[in-house]
């Protein structure tokens, strides 16, 4: 049966998986021999090719942004209220490209894929991969698809560090650069919460040093209270109380240790939805890319500095209530753009959704991005 | 001048005295920029690049669709994003009377900018004296608002401007006064409605 027809739907999408033989160097001095990356496309590449914008993903979305499968309809993509015929990023103009990053687990080359110098899963000899070790294999997915240049890279939170990672590792190739509820490094604190996700996996019983594929188990208990930290980050307390309260899941206080409130009953779903399909070696990977990502670290600190080579025009936008990458984060990055004198323009959105405003349809929000991208010439 | 130019002067006369004092090619901020339109008109009447700062959601969406670079942060907060000297002209139109830290902004606009130019609506005004003779608050071309829905928070004269000028060490380099669009050059605190400022540190 066909879901009714919306037409500002891209409808049903197939994922294609591009190869790769020519080895890729990380940032690590590590180097993959060969690798797959996972994507799919939207729309049209134009006769000048002048209309492609990468979509880059943050901590647990993939190559799906936008539109379902066919066989499976009630998988939309992580990104499908931005992405489509009519929409901020509409792609009868644009020629979308969403592409999954190195050491996911939904496609592209990862920890689970087969090391081909074993035979068997990468498991923890896959290497650490970085922002910038990503942004290099988008490029080579760039070339092959025939894109001299992109109109535009966005992303939100890590995706966005990709963004602003584009405009530095290939300043000639990306026109605009949209950076969305992010930061241009960790603060302690953020890797303090990421730290303590880690920690959470790699104490699991059936973690296993990483090679848990093999034993036939997964340190669902580790990915479960990893995510739910996560979870608590992305949501601002006002987000929680309005969503939550002090609801009780079962009318009276049990004294005992079951779920009382409601927000235990929803950090324990989100736990158990995330483990039953997260990898956990993907999940220590993106989190170490989260905490290495810091394109002043070569500059001696000096954002300014190390922003000097992007050519791009960016927008930087923030939430107010986003305690995760706070509005004085985004502040930092514009700071350092206006000091290189470059063309910026951001936006601090009044949304109360948190650090997950950015996967919300906030109207300030998402007609700043239809307004921006509508300003774009192709 | 297009017709769409004609039509912007004509609904902000401030714009054209504002024009003249950009240089070509000069780097502009425009504090409380609005929908853009003041940056849109120097970029094209004199190739001046520019940024706003503008707080109000609608205004930056408009600023965006206008191919504007707008910044939404809060003046009453300060020029922090902005380096000192990094800028030619640094705007305030029709914002200072909006505004709680008069003192604050005007030494922030002369620390990031060479020069500063400041418009507001002339409170002397003798339309304005006469209405508050009567014993009402003044509503009138430049001051649209009945004063409970107002977004103005401290009204000034052209003295009152001065003085703050003098106290603050600010050097008036120009000024213009206008009555509905026209320059007024006698008894200009009585007869103009509006006043502009060419400004820098002195």
């Amino acid at each position: 049966m066909n879901a009714p027809h919306d037409p500002t739907s891209v409808g049903a999408v197939t994922a294609q998986m591009a190869h790769f033989d020519a080895p890729i160097r990380l940032r690590s001095g590590a180097s993959l021999p060969a690798y797959d990356i996972a994507y799919e496309t939207y729309g049209e590449l134009n006769a000048q090719k002048s209309n492609a914008v990468l979509v880059c993903h943050a901590l647990n979305a993939s190559h799906h942004v936008a539109g379902y499968y066919a066989n499976d309809q009630s998988n939309v993509g992580w990104w499908d209220n931005l992405v489509g015929p009519g929409k901020p990023l509409d792609t009868r103009r644009f020629f979308v490209v969403g592409t999954n990053y190195l050491g996911s687990c939904f496609g592209s080359t990862g920890p689970a894929s087969t090391n081909p110098a074993t035979g068997k899963p990468w498991g923890a000899d896959f290497p650490v991969v970085t922002v910038e070790d990503w942004v290099e294999a988008q490029a080579r997915l760039a070339e092959r698809l025939g894109i001299e240049r992109f109109a535009a890279v966005i992303g939100g939170s890590l995706g966005a560090m990709q963004a602003m990672q584009w405009t530095l590792s290939y300043p000639d190739r990306v026109r605009h650069s949209i950076v969305v509820a992010s930061a241009p490094k960790l603060t302690p604190q953020n890797i303090a919460f990421n730290e303590v996700a880690r920690q959470a996996i790699m104490t699991d019983p059936d973690f296993h040093g990483g090679h848990y594929y093999e034993k036939g188990v997964v340190p669902v208990r580790g990915l479960r209270i990893a995510r739910m930290i996560g979870h608590i980050t992305y949501l601002s307390g006002e987000a929680m109380a309005e969503k939550f309260g002090r609801l009780l899941r079962r009318g009276a206080l049990g004294f005992d240790f079951g779920t009382d409130f409601e927000v235990e009953s929803y950090l324990r779903y989100q736990g158990d939805k995330f483990s039953s399909y997260f990898d956990a070696n993907t999940y220590l990977r993106i989190t170490k890319a989260l905490d290495y990502f810091d394109p002043a670290a070569d500059f001696g600190g000096d954002l300014s500095a190390a922003m000097a080579r992007a050519k791009a025009a960016f927008l930087v936008v923030s939430f107010k209530s986003d305690w995760r990458f706070t509005p004085a984060r985004s502040r930092e990055m514009v700071k350092a753009l206006l000091d290189n004198r470059k063309i910026v323009s951001y936006l601090e959105i009044d949304a109360p959704g948190g650090h997950d405003a950015f996967l919300l349809e906030d109207p300030r929000y998402h007609n700043g991005l239809r307004a921006y991208f509508a300003s774009i010439d192709l | 001048m297009t017709d769409q130019e004609q039509a912007l002067l004509a609904a902000r006369p401030d714009y054209a005295a504002i024009g003249q004092w950009v240089d070509r090619g000069a780097r502009v901020l425009d504090l409380g920029c609005g929908d853009g339109s003041l940056l849109r008109y120097l970029w094209q009447v004199r190739q001046a690049p520019g940024y706003g700062v503008e707080i109000d959601d609608s205004r930056v969406l408009a600023c965006v669709a206008n191919d504007v670079n707008v910044l939404q942060v809060d003046l009453e907060s300060g020029l922090s994003l902005f380096a000192d000297g990094s800028f030619d002209t640094v705007v305030l139109s029709l914002t200072l009377q909006a505004m709680r830290h008069q003192e604050a902004i005007l030494r922030e606009m002369l620390r990031v900018g060479r020069e500063v130019i400041v418009s507001f609506p002339n409170f002397g005004h003798w339309s304005a004296r006469v209405q508050v003779m009567l014993g009402r608050m003044p509503v009138s071309e430049t001051l649209p608002y009945e004063w409970y829905d107002t977004p103005n928070l401290h009204h000034c004269t052209i003295t009152d401007f001065e003085d703050l000028c003098r106290k603050l060490g600010v050097r008036i380099r120009e000024r213009l006064v206008l009555h509905q669009g026209k320059p007024v050059t006698l008894m200009p605190n009585l007869l103009g409605s509006l006043a502009v400022y060419r400004c820098t540190a002195s």
